[in-house]
């Protein structure tokens, strides 16, 4: 009896799972198909919205010539980089805040600015500091995260339970012991619920450091696109930046799976 | 010859607010091989007195001596300290979580292995070494935190209330083991309570403190025919239930 219920439940669930892919396939289906539509029967203007087909165009063309991989293989690289260097350059700063309550309080109310603040308004500044190039825009995608990557981990750092760092006080554990044996560990969760977010701002900061002085990448090909007027190569830099971009979530979301099972 | 002795213990705590008295003059020994229990209403400061005696943080005055030495920070004992609650730390397997004070105190790695399954057998858990800590249940987590803090052969035991996160069953269990495993490591031992009856099973005199601030109000000594049981005989014992209402009447008579 209640084997056949469970096998009942279990096709329920099966079957609202294919609904739910239906769905979303469909949802697909329509934008692109709608949008093909629309731009053939010209209700909207293809100079400007362009149609899936020609980006498609635009994108086998861009692959044989060999421009395409050139570019995304820049953008990534930078946008790797610098997710990397904010998260871990973040988590560095907490960590010294952390060692240090008398610093984090001197601190506190520069953070508080420093996260308020816009920080793509620092492009400018930016580049002509560090020089047009891979390094500004890798900067751009590090400092967008930093900050609130410092916050939030120092934070997660303080809720540490006291109770644990008690046991190893016992043993006369050091500071250092203290933080490499308690703190970090426990606070690895929030780190790396720290690098999802830190995924879309690191591309953010890319994006506009690349609108802003390069001559590679996709927010380069945005950019040229939008001034010859070819809105194909625009939409497709996003179509591409949307599909890399969701990767490199699934990646971290992947990671977070087998770092948090060994520690709930 | 005492083996911890207490000299003139006060502390506070101070905040920006206020200063607030929690323990007054406490002064008391205890001997090798002892197992004491301290017991008196929340908030008296038996926390607070085991974290100075662990040398955690000094006392605003008075001195602690452990085996003829002076315990401060920086100075402390070889002591081990349980918690109300297991505290193992989830991301290592139960083997590291019970030689991390090892590892701590950077003892020779290759005995590390071979300490902990003695240990883990010793509390009746002897295949868990590879599981981690989410895979047990309260009771066992709490003999596993038992035996860390037996693996670096502490001096003295520091017991915080180590059983009152525990079902009723476990907690009888876990009195025994702790009592009958300490006897057998020829430990000395300070409980902390607020269950009196735990109280006179397991040890041989009982500390009651007041609150408000702290102070020790009176020392009793357990009848040496309920000693040489294990707690869970002590509570069946006829001279089990008048001991019990001795202590009762005292700690009811400090309101
Ligand atoms: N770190 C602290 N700072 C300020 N007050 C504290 C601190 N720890 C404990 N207290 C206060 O000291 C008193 C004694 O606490 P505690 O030692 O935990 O008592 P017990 O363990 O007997 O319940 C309580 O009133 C508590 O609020
Ligand atoms: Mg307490």
């Amino acid at each position: 009896m209640d084997n056949t219920l469970f096998k009942q439940y279990q096709q329920l669930l099966k079957k609202e799972k294919r609904f739910v892919r239906l769905y979303q396939i469909i949802i697909l289906l329509v934008f692109f198909g709608g949008w093909e539509l629309l731009s053939r029967l010209e209700w909207i203007d293809r100079l400007i919205f362009s149609s899936p087909t020609y980006v498609w165009q635009t994108f086998i063309e861009k692959v044989s010539d060999g421009t395409l991989t050139l570019h995304v293989g820049v953008t990534l690289m930078e946008t790797i980089i610098g997710f990397i260097a904010g998260t871990l350059l973040g988590t560095l700063i907490a960590t010294v805040l952390w060692w240090s309550p008398m610093l984090s309080k001197i601190l506190d109310p520069y953070l508080v600015i420093l996260n308020a603040m816009p920080k793509v308004a620092l492009g400018p500044i930016l580049i002509v500091a560090l020089g047009p190039g891979y390094f500004s825009i890798i900067a751009m995608g590090a400092l967008i995260s930093i900050i609130i990557t410092t916050i939030v981990v120092y934070t997660a750092f303080k809720g540490v339970d006291p109770n644990y760092s008690k046991v190893l006080q016992t043993f006369g554990a050091t500071r250092w012991q203290t933080f490499k044996e308690v703190i970090l560990p426990a606070s690895f969760p929030t780190i790396i619920s720290t690098l999802k977010v830190n995924v879309g701002l690191s591309w953010v900061g890319v994006i506009v450091g690349e609108f802003l002085v390069a001559s590679k990448g996709l927010g380069y090909l945005i950019i040229y696109g939008f001034q010859v007027f070819n809105f194909n190569l625009v939409l497709m830099s996003l179509l591409i930046i949307a599909f890399f971009a969701t990767i490199m979530y699934q990646v971290v979301e992947l990671l977070e799976k087998v770092i948090i099972k060994n520690n709930g | 010859m005492e083996f911890l002795k207490l000299d003139h213990i006060h502390h506070s705590y101070f905040s920006s607010t206020q200063a607030k008295e929690v323990l007054r003059d406490i002064n008391l020994d205890i001997r090798e091989g002892e197992f004491v229990s301290f017991i008196g209403p929340s908030g008296c400061g038996k926390t607070t007195l085991l974290s100075i005696i662990a040398g955690l943080f000094p006392a605003t005055e008075g001195k602690v001596f452990i085996d003829g030495e002076i315990i401060a920070p920086h100075n402390q004992a070889l002591i081990g300290y349980m918690l109300q609650q297991d505290y193992l730390f989830p991301w290592k397997t139960i083997e590291d979580n019970v030689t991390i004070g090892l590892k701590i105190m950077q003892r020779d790695n290759k005995t590390h292995k071979v300490t902990a399954n003695a240990l883990l057998h010793e509390i009746g858990l002897p295949h868990v070494g590879s599981y981690y800590p989410r895979e047990l249940s309260g009771g066992m987590r709490q003999r596993v935190a038992l035996a860390r803090t037996l693996a670096v052969n502490p001096k003295i035991l520091l017991l915080d209330e180590p059983f009152s996160a525990l079902d009723y069953q476990s907690k009888l269990k876990l009195e025994d083991l702790v009592v009958e495993t300490l006897k057998a490591y020829q430990k000395t031992a300070i409980l902390v309570t607020h269950d009196i009856g735990e109280a006179i099973a397991m040890s041989e005199r009982v500390f009651l403190f007041s609150a408000n601030p702290g102070m020790l109000h009176k020392v009793f000594e357990i009848p040496s025919e309920l000693q040489q049981l294990s707690p869970f005989d002590v509570r069946q014992h006829p001279a089990y239930s008048d001991v019990f209402q001795t202590i009762w009447k005292e700690l009811e008579s400090l309101g």
